[in-house]
C-alpha cells in the first residue's frame, strides 16, 4: 500500500488494517450492482464500436469504482461535470445510456438534457470543464443554494492550465466543488511520469490551500467515504477538495489506439488482478451479503441494460440538417436563415 | 437615470452596468482589478461599493478561469459581465471563448444558453505599449455562436451594452479604448438600440464609408473634410459585426455606387475583407468602382512612436476615395 493512500478493502476482499468501518453493507451492495452495470455498459459500447454502430468509445473499464462512487455521493440537486471517458458515471446518474452514447454515434454533440439531469455535456477538450464546474458552484453560493459540484478529470488534465485555474479559483472563492482526478496512469500514450513529478497528484492541493486526498481508486468503499466526506464539507461551506483516485485504464485510450506500443501486457495484467468489481465481490461474499439471488439479479439487470443500449443504438435516427442552424443563436441571424434555405433547396433538388 | 448628461465612454459603460445591475439581480460583474480599484480604466468604478462584493468582485489573475467561471455561472442562472483587462490579455481565454462560450447553446440544442458578456477594451490610438492595442475582432467574428458588438459613440456604449446584457446569447463587447475619456451627451432614457443593426451616421450622395468602433470617428472626419472639397460622403457605423446588417450597408452602397471600408485591424483575412466581399457580392451591379479598404498594415501593432503611421487616418481614407474611378463618372 502506497503511503497516504486511503483504502478500506484489500485486494483479497479483507478489510484494510486500521482503516475504520467501511460504508454500510446495503450501500456497498448497491455500489456493486452499479459497477456491474457500468462494466456491462463499457463492454457493450466496445462491442458496438467493433460492429460499426459507434464511431469511437473511450472505455472506463477498470475505473468503474470511480464512475459509480462519483455519482452515488451526490444529491439530485448537485451537478456532475464529466469528461469523454465518464459515460458510465453519467449513466449511473440516471441518464439514459442511449442518450449518453448519442454523441459517439455522431448524431449530436450531446444526447441528453444537461439541465434535467444536472450533468454537463461531456467535455472533450481537457480540463476546460473544470472552471465551469467552479462557476456553477460559485453561482450556487451567491444564490444561497447548497448545491455541490463533482468535477471529473484524468491525470493528463492536471497538466493543463485550466486545471490550475479552476483549483485556484475554487479555493479562493471557497466554491463547493469536489475535483476527482481519476489517475488512470496514461494520457493516451504518455505515462504519468511525463505529466508530473509531484509526490502525488493529491499533493498539488497544498499549493491551492485545499485538502488533498489520495484514495485507492479501485476500492469502492474508500472512494465512497472520501468523496462523501468531500461533498459534505463542500455543502457545509468548507470549500473544495482535490481527490486523486489511484486507478488504471485497462483498455487502450479508445478503439483507435494501440496500447501495445507504449505499455506491457504484464503491467495491464497486474492491474486486472486489482479489478474493483472482483475486490468488492470478494468482500461481499466473505461478509455473506452477496447471495446467488442478488448476483443473478445484477447479471439480469446488466443484460437488460445491454439489450436496451443495443436496441437504441441499432435504431437509426435521421439527423436533421436544419438542426445545424437552429441553436447557434437564440434567433438565427439573417445569414443563417439564408444558408439554411440554401441547403434546404439543395436537398430538395437531390431528393426530387 | 434619465435625461441627457455629459458622459465619457467609460462613464457611459459604468452607467450601463449600474442600470443593468439595478434592473436585474442576476447580473454580476467580475474580472481583474474591477473591484475596489474600479478597473484600470475605471469602467467599474464604485460598483463593488454600491452593489457589494457579491455583485462585483475581483478574481485571481487568470483569463481562462474568468471566462470559464462565467460559463458555469451562466449555466447556473446568472448573467455574468466579465472584463478582460486589455485586448491581448484576453488571448489566454481564447479556448474557453471559442470551444465553450460560442458552442454551448448549439451543443445542448438550445437547452443551455449562456447570457454572458465579455467586455474587452480594444484597438489603439492611445500610445500603448505592446500587447495593449490589438484589434482582435476578427478572431471572435470568425467564431459562429458569438455576437460581436462595438460601439462608436458614448450613447451606443450605453445602449449596446444594455442590449448585450439582455441578450440570451454570449456577446463579445469590444470597447474602443481611445474613446474611454472622450465626453459626449448620453441620454440613458433613449430606447436601447437593437443588436444586429447598423446605423447611418451621415447620409452622403457620392460614396459610402463603412466603419465600426474607433474607425467611425475617422470616417466622419474624412467625410467632413471631403465635403469642403465638394464630395458628399456617407458614413455607416456597423455597431454590430455579428450579426452583420447586410441590409443597411448594402442599401447605402447601392445608393452611392462607391464604398470604402475603414478599420484599424490588419487587412488580411479581416472583418474589413469580409465587408468588401459581402458588399461586392450583393451590390456588384450598382458599383462604379471596386470596393476599397483602408486598414492597418499586416504587421504586429507598432511601438507608440509609429502608430500614427499604422492607423488608418483621414488622409489615407481620402486617398482611397480619390481612387474610386471618378473620371468614368
Amino acid at each position: 500500500m502506497e503511503t497516504g493512500t486511503v483504502r478500506f478493502i484489500e485486494r483479497d476482499g479483507g478489510l484494510a488494517p486500521g482503516a475504520g468501518a467501511p460504508p454500510p453493507t446495503a450501500e456497498l451492495l448497491a455500489g456493486y450492482r452499479a459497477m456491474v452495470l457500468a462494466r456491462r455498459l463499457n463492454e457493450q459500447a466496445g462491442a458496438l464500436v467493433r460492429q460499426g454502430r459507434l464511431a469511437v468509445y473511450p472505455s472506463s473499464r477498470g475505473q468503474e469504482a470511480c464512475q459509480v462512487a462519483a455519482v452515488s455521493v451526490l444529491e439530485a440537486r448537485d451537478w456532475l461535470f464529466p469528461t469523454y471517458r465518464d459515460a458510465a458515471a453519467i449513466a449511473a446518474r440516471g441518464v439514459d445510456p442511449v442518450e449518453v452514447l448519442t454523441m459517439l454515434r455522431g448524431d449530436r454533440h450531446c444526447g441528453y438534457d444537461p439541465v434535467a439531469h444536472r450533468v454537463a455535456p461531456q467535455a472533450t477538450p481537457l480540463a476546460t470543464q473544470l472552471p465551469h464546474a467552479v462557476g456553477v458552484g460559485h453561482a450556487a453560493r451567491l444564490k444561497g443554494e447548497d448545491t455541490v459540484v463533482m468535477a471529473l478529470c484524468g491525470d493528463g488534465a492536471t497538466s493543463e492550465g485550466d486545471f490550475h485555474e479552476a483549483c485556484n479559483f475554487a479555493a479562493v472563492f471557497a466554491a463547493p466543488v469536489v475535483f476527482l482526478v481519476q489517475n488512470n496512469k496514461y494520457a493516451i500514450s504518455v505515462p504519468l511520469a511525463r505529466q508530473s513529478v509531484a509526490p502525488s497528484l493529491a499533493a498539488k492541493a497544498v499549493g491551492y490551500g485545499m485538502p488533498g486526498v489520495r484514495v485507492d481508486g479501485n476500492d469502492l468503499a474508500a472512494l465512497t467515504v472520501v468523496l462523501g466526506e468531500a461533498v459534505r464539507r463542500a455543502r457545509e461551506g468548507g470549500g473544495p477538495t482535490l481527490v486523486e483516485a489511484d486507478t488504471y485504464r485497462v483498455e487502450a485510450h479508445t478503439n483507435a489506439d494501440d496500447a501495445s506500443r507504449y505499455r506491457d501486457d504484464d503491467e495491464v495484467a497486474e492491474w486486472v488482478r486489482r479489478d474493483p468489481l472482483l475486490r468488492l465481490r470478494a468482500h461481499l461474499l466473505a461478509e455473506g451479503a452477496l447471495t446467488d439471488a442478488l448476483e443473478a439479479e445484477c447479471a439480469a439487470a446488466a443484460e437488460e441494460l445491454a439489450a436496451r443500449v443495443r436496441d437504441g443504438m441499432n435504431r437509426e435516427r435521421a439527423a436533421d440538417p436544419d438542426e445545424m442552424f437552429a441553436h447557434v443563436y437564440a434567433t438565427p441571424t439573417a445569414q443563417l436563415v439564408e444558408q439554411r434555405a440554401g441547403l434546404r433547396a439543395e436537398l430538395e433538388l437531390e431528393g426530387s | 437615470m434619465t435625461g441627457a448628461r455629459k458622459r465619457t465612454m467609460a462613464q457611459a459603460i459604468n452607467d450601463a452596468l449600474r442600470d443593468a445591475m439595478d434592473a436585474d439581480g442576476t447580473v454580476v460583474v467580475f474580472g481583474e482589478d474591477v473591484g475596489p480599484l474600479g478597473g484600470v480604466f475605471r469602467v467599474t468604478d464604485g460598483l463593488t461599493r454600491d452593489f457589494g462584493e457579491q455583485r462585483c468582485f475581483d478574481t485571481p489573475l487568470a483569463e481562462s478561469g474568468i471566462v470559464g467561471l462565467a460559463v458555469g455561472m451562466a449555466i447556473n442562472g446568472l448573467r455574468p459581465v466579465v472584463e478582460m483587462q486589455f485586448d491581448a490579455f484576453a488571448y489566454p481565454a481564447f479556448e474557453q471563448v471559442v470551444s465553450h462560450v460560442a458552442k454551448f447553446a448549439n451543443r445542448t440544442r438550445g437547452r443551455v444558453r449562456l447570457p454572458l458578456v465579455i467586455r474587452i477594451p480594444y484597438a489603439g490610438g492611445i500610445g500603448g505599449v505592446e500587447h495593449h492595442c490589438d484589434s482582435s475582432e476578427a478572431y471572435y467574428a470568425h467564431t459562429p455562436g458569438l455576437t460581436v458588438v462595438t460601439p462608436a459613440t458614448n450613447a451606443d456604449a450605453y445602449g449596446l451594452l444594455r442590449a448585450a446584457i439582455e441578450l440570451p446569447d454570449p456577446v463579445v463587447f469590444l470597447e474602443p479604448k481611445k474613446h474611454y475619456f472622450h465626453t459626449e451627451e448620453v441620454d440613458s432614457a433613449v430606447a436601447v438600440p437593437p443588436i444586429g443593426r447598423a446605423v447611418v451616421r451621415r447620409a452622403g450622395r457620392d460614396a459610402t464609408l463603412i466603419a465600426y468602433g474607433p474607425s467611425v470617428a475617422v470616417a466622419l472626419s474624412a467625410a467632413e473634410q471631403a465635403a469642403t472639397e465638394g464630395r458628399d460622403l456617407g458614413v455607416v457605423d456597423l455597431r454590430s459585426i455579428v450579426p452583420f446588417d447586410d441590409e443597411t450597408v448594402c442599401a447605402e452602397v447601392r445608393r452611392t455606387g462607391r464604398a470604402v471600408v475603414v478599420a484599424e485591424a490588419p487587412g488580411f483575412a479581416s472583418v474589413a475583407a469580409e465587408v468588401v466581399a459581402r458588399v461586392t457580392e450583393r451590390c456588384f451591379h450598382h458599383l462604379e468602382a471596386p470596393v476599397r479598404r483602408v486598414t492597418g498594415f499586416d504587421v504586429p501593432y507598432p511601438p507608440p512612436k509609429l502608430e500614427k503611421h499604422y492607423l488608418p487616418g483621414v488622409d489615407r481614407v481620402l486617398d482611397a476615395v480619390d481612387e474610386l474611378q471618378w473620371d468614368a463618372a
